[in-house]
């Protein structure tokens, strides 16, 4: 085995008995990238020298017992929507292209005093707009499983980065599932944690209310370390919530004796692929073998999830957009006769089709005469749907269903089929919507051999249990152990 | 008059630069002034990826200013974004508050002709100043100073209760006090800190309806204000007259020229798409913590003028202009305190000291003399040791010296001649040097008596008290009389 094929929780044992260094580590996982980045095209910034520079005085630290995490030393990535010092910050959009923030994001920081090492910034959709990170102003990024399909997305760099090897973990954002469908398109374990558990300060706004950031990972035990090291309240962000955050690998126990797993009839009926319910079937007879309790129920208003999830982040993105007018910093139109042509000009040319697509939508919902149309009904339908699941968690610990209706699909097949696209996310927005933290883990193959995902929602700051539970099936299963050919 | 057949409607929005240390979602310095830009980080100039954070103080002032213009302070209410395109404005919104805020329903009473009125308050609510824009005219280029954005603003909105373009000043003025009484904003319009939106509209009198108002923008001087009611109503009037129609609009007061311009009507008014903003919680303010503002509020204005009345027994009128500004009835007590004599210290500030400031320009704020000299000055007075004449010299020496009042008598020899027998020389010399007018007055011309009077001040360089030299001089006269 390579270094750069092994999880963080095993280099870090490696470590700590003195059997390799950060060096080691970070060279081979820099090898690693060199040997299949232009073949999958995760990263839009690789900071190969920082990186290095880094393992040196990590290595040291280390050596000096210094470094206490026991993330210190391992080398991983930014989906590139995080801020980081010094750093290029993109978003993947040609507004941010040549962007470079003077300050740190809260989970940059925080990674950065846990003595990791920052290898670069990953790919994405533009403004974390997309499914399939195929709205990037850079490349494409490929899913290593098969190079025809998309990674997923948004977050499409980072679970593609994880799958391939190209990291050992990654942090990705997760509006309305930019975390766990990539996650599962690529068979990496992904999680969107409760909101306001991660501070979004740094984190370039699409959705403010929606936004979360967090960790994927190779196993369920890493995602547990990541959260540990990213969790927690910060001043800086009015929405950090005050709360008691214990210590995530608590979690990792291998039993799920009389857990209460509530299965949402409408996830698994019109919509999705046979395959993917299958796989979803299975895991569920591996938790009753278990001892789980497992039972289907009814979730009616999921289906007004997608709807009040569009319109809610669309307007939302409209007004955090707004400040790339090209005034302070960012992509400026060459050509502009005043003050209107400029906004006009710079907006059109630096944003994509796709962002523009909802800086419109969003714009529509908010204007006079249609904002109670729209956007206070979509409020109205958040707080039901905020019922829907709090009455659901009155029976069940956890609920339990696909990531998404299908596994990775071809490039250019949703492109041009905005809605079909949107419609992806109809197991992940709720989640959002209702401030949930949710967990995917891979749970088996389709026939194309492509990976797909098993999604576990809990309560509100619940992530432990599920934790618990990915860990168990992670134990009695073997799908995370099976490698993508990149 | 065309005019007197309509009744002119006024409603203001204040805008109130916060004095709190830092910014309203930022550890920013308030400081006016600096060089551009060095008071603004990544928050304040809306970087990609920061948040908001509301400074408590901030809520803390806004509920300080509703207890003292008698408003509710609602126990929940919430910040919301207000979208608009413009340069100075780095996030392209505003953080404000729409449609729950800080305050409302309060009032403001004011006082003129003897009348008393009470002003009614809509609304107070919090939320962000913007940045500056500078336009380089040998450019043509713009440049943006966003030192200013984030410095916290209070709005005051006011019903359409005011009549008069002096209403509408009485009204400010006394706002103007109250805020600077409760410490919140240090309210100077030269610098921006205070300035108002002018809602006007005018009716014939007697109807019940509103007429169509217009709305002119950041007006930064009361003069400016009152002139553009002035002149706004006239033109209302003169549409009225002519039979044309008030279009509702925004319009832009021209102080230089005394004209408005349309700038935009409400067809094209910006739908500024507000809604509430997700990167903060709602305020929540509790009983609690209104009554802990409650009990750091100070005196108030009208409190102040009453105890006056009480304290000092000023004459109202004088309690009124001493207390009309904080700056200035601070001083005032300061120069009491030295000076112990109330009515004496409110004659001199209201009379000299008021002229002072009217022909310097100058603010309460800038009172050119300290507390402690006006008062030495006021004991030399109060002792008998000058009179008023020299006084009044002296007073102008101070102001354009700073000397101390006293070394300014001894060094300048102004103290009044007292000694009787000094007086009775001078009074000698000047009977003698002016035989003529002494033998008109004594037959029967009284008029000569003012001009020996006169050469008698003159003699003594003005030092002597104009009674005493009265006393002695009829004195001198009947003995001359009674010898002849």
């Amino acid at each position: 085995m390579e270094l750069f094929e092994l999880t963080a929780h095993e280099l870090s044992y490696l470590l700590s008995s003195k059997k390799t260094s950060a060096v080691e580590i970070t060279e081979s996982v820099l090898g690693r990238i060199s040997e299949v980045e232009d073949k999958i095209g995760s990263y839009i910034t690789i900071c190969r020298d920082e990186a290095l520079k880094r393992a040196v005085e990590v290595q040291k630290r280390i050596e000096n017992g210094e470094a206490k995490s026991p993330l210190a030393g391992i080398p991983m990535a930014l989906k590139d929507n995080i801020c980081t010092e010094a750093i290029k910050t993109t978003c993947a959009s040609k507004m941010l292209s040549e962007f470079i923030p003077p300050y740190n994001s809260f989970v940059a920081q925080k990674l950065n005093n846990s003595d990791t090492i920052l290898l670069g910034k990953l790919n994405m959709d533009e403004f974390s707009m997309g499914g399939s990170t195929e709205s990037s102003f850079f490349h494409k990024t490929k899913n290593p499983w098969d190079f025809e399909r998309v990674p997923g997305g948004s977050s499409g760099g980072a679970a593609a980065s994880v799958a391939a090897h190209e990291t050992i973990f990654a942090l990705g954002s997760d509006t309305g599932g930019s975390i766990r469908q990539p996650a599962s398109f690529c068979g990496v374990v992904g999680m969107k944690p409760t909101y306001g558990t991660v501070s979004r300060y740094g984190l370039v706004a699409f959705a403010s209310s929606l936004d979360q950031i967090g960790p994927l990972a190779k196993d369920v035990t890493d995602c547990a370390l990541i959260m540990n090291a990213i969790m927690g309240h910060d001043d800086m962000d009015s929405t950090s919530l005050r709360a008691f955050y214990d210590d995530c690998t608590k979690g990792l126990i291998n039993d799920v004796k009389g857990l209460r797993i509530g299965i949402p009839k409408e996830y698994l009926s019109d919509g999705i692929n046979d395959e993917v319910r299958r796989a979803i079937l299975d895991a569920i007879d591996v938790f009753k073998s278990l001892g789980a309790e497992c039972e289907e129920f009814s979730l009616p208003l999921n289906e007004y999830a997608i709807p009040a999830y569009y319109i809610i982040s669309s307007a939302e993105a409209s007004s955090n957009l707004a400040r790339y007018d090209g005034i302070k910093y960012g992509y400026r139109a060459p050509k502009y006769t005043d003050l209107l042509d400029m906004y006009n000009k710079t907006r059109s040319e630096g944003f994509g089709t796709e962002v523009k697509r909802r800086i419109m939508l969003g714009t529509y919902a908010l204007s006079s005469g249609y904002y109670e149309e729209y956007y206070m009904k979509a409020l109205k339908v958040r707080t039901l749907i905020i019922n829907d699941f709090q009455k659901a968690f009155e029976k069940y610990d956890i609920i339990l269903g696909p990531t998404a209706p299908t596994t990775a699909f071809m490039f250019g097949e949703k492109e041009n089929n905005p809605l079909d696209m949107y419609l992806g996310d109809v197991y992940t927005v709720a989640v959002n919507v209702a401030g949930l933290p949710a967990l995917t883990v891979p749970c088996g193959f389709d026939s194309k051999n492509l990976p797909i995902g098993m999604q576990l929602i809990g309560k509100a700051l619940d992530e432990k249990l599920l934790l618990r539970a990915g860990y168990t099936f992670e134990q009695n299963t073997v799908f995370h152990k099976r490698k993508a050919k990149g | 008059m065309i005019e007197m057949k309509y009744e002119i409607v006024i409603g203001l929005e204040v805008h109130a630069e916060l004095s709190t240390k830092s910014k309203i979602y930022c550890s920013c310095t308030t400081e006016f002034g600096g060089e551009p830009n060095t008071h603004c980080c990544p928050i304040c100039t809306g970087m990609p990826g920061t948040l908001p954070v509301l400074n408590k103080n901030v809520v803390e002032y806004a509920i300080k200013a509703g207890l003292a213009t008698n408003c509710q302070i609602s126990g929940f209410s919430k910040q919301d974004r207000k979208n608009y395109f413009y340069p100075d404005l780095p996030k392209a919104y505003q953080i404000s508050q729409y449609d729950l805020p800080v305050c409302k329903n309060g009032y403001i009473d004011i006082e003129f002709d003897d009348q008393h009125k009470r002003i009614g308050l809509t609304r107070i609510h919090i939320e962000e100043d913007a940045g500056k824009l500078f336009h380089d005219e040998m450019d043509a280029g713009s440049l943006i100073d966003y030192n200013r954005c984030g410095v916290p603003l209070i709005e005051i909105v006011s019903e359409p209760d005011m009549r008069s373009s002096m209403e509408a000043k009485i009204f400010l003025e006394k706002l103007k006090a109250i805020l600077e009484y409760i410490d919140v904003s240090d309210c100077k319009m030269q610098e921006g800190s205070l300035r108002a939106d002018v809602n006007v509209s005018v009716r014939p009198f007697g109807q019940r309806k509103f007429g169509t108002r217009t709305e002119m923008k950041n007006l930064n001087s009361f003069k400016a204000i009152i002139r553009a009611i002035e002149g706004e109503s006239r033109r209302q009037i003169e549409l009225i007259e002519s039979g044309t129609k008030i279009i509702q609009e925004t319009r832009r007061w021209d102080d230089n020229k005394g004209v408005s311009y349309s700038m935009r009507s409400k067809e094209e008014a910006h739908d500024y798409r507000y809604f509430p903003e997700p990167d903060l919680v709602p305020i929540v303010i509790d009983e609690g913590w209104i009554e802990e503002v409650r009990n750091l509020l100070p005196e108030l204005p009208h409190e102040r003028k009453k105890r006056y009345t009480i304290e000092f027994l000023l004459p109202e009128y004088d309690a009124s202009v001493l207390t009309s500004s904080k700056h200035l009835a601070d001083y005032f007590e300061q120069v009491t305190a030295i000076c112990c004599n109330p009515k004496l210290a409110s004659n001199w500030i209201m009379g000299e000291l008021m002229r002072i400031l009217k022909a310097k320009e100058l603010e309460f704020s800038e009172i050119p003399i300290s507390a402690e000299y006006l008062a030495k000055l006021l004991i030399l007075i109060d002792k008998g040791k000058v009179n008023g004449t020299t006084a009044k010299k002296i007073f102008g020496i101070i102001l354009e010296t700073g000397k101390d009042p006293e070394l300014i008598v001894s060094e300048q020899g102004l103290e009044a001649v007292c000694d009787e027998g000094a007086i009775v020389m001078i009074v000698n010399r000047v009977i003698e040097a002016n035989n003529k007018s002494v033998l008109d007055y004594m037959n029967g011309k009284d008029k000569a008596l003012g001009f020996i009077v006169g050469q008698c001040m003159k003699e003594s360089k003005g030092k002597a008290d104009a009674k005493v030299i009265n006393r002695i001089l009829k004195e001198q006269l009947e003995k001359l009389t009674d010898n002849s």
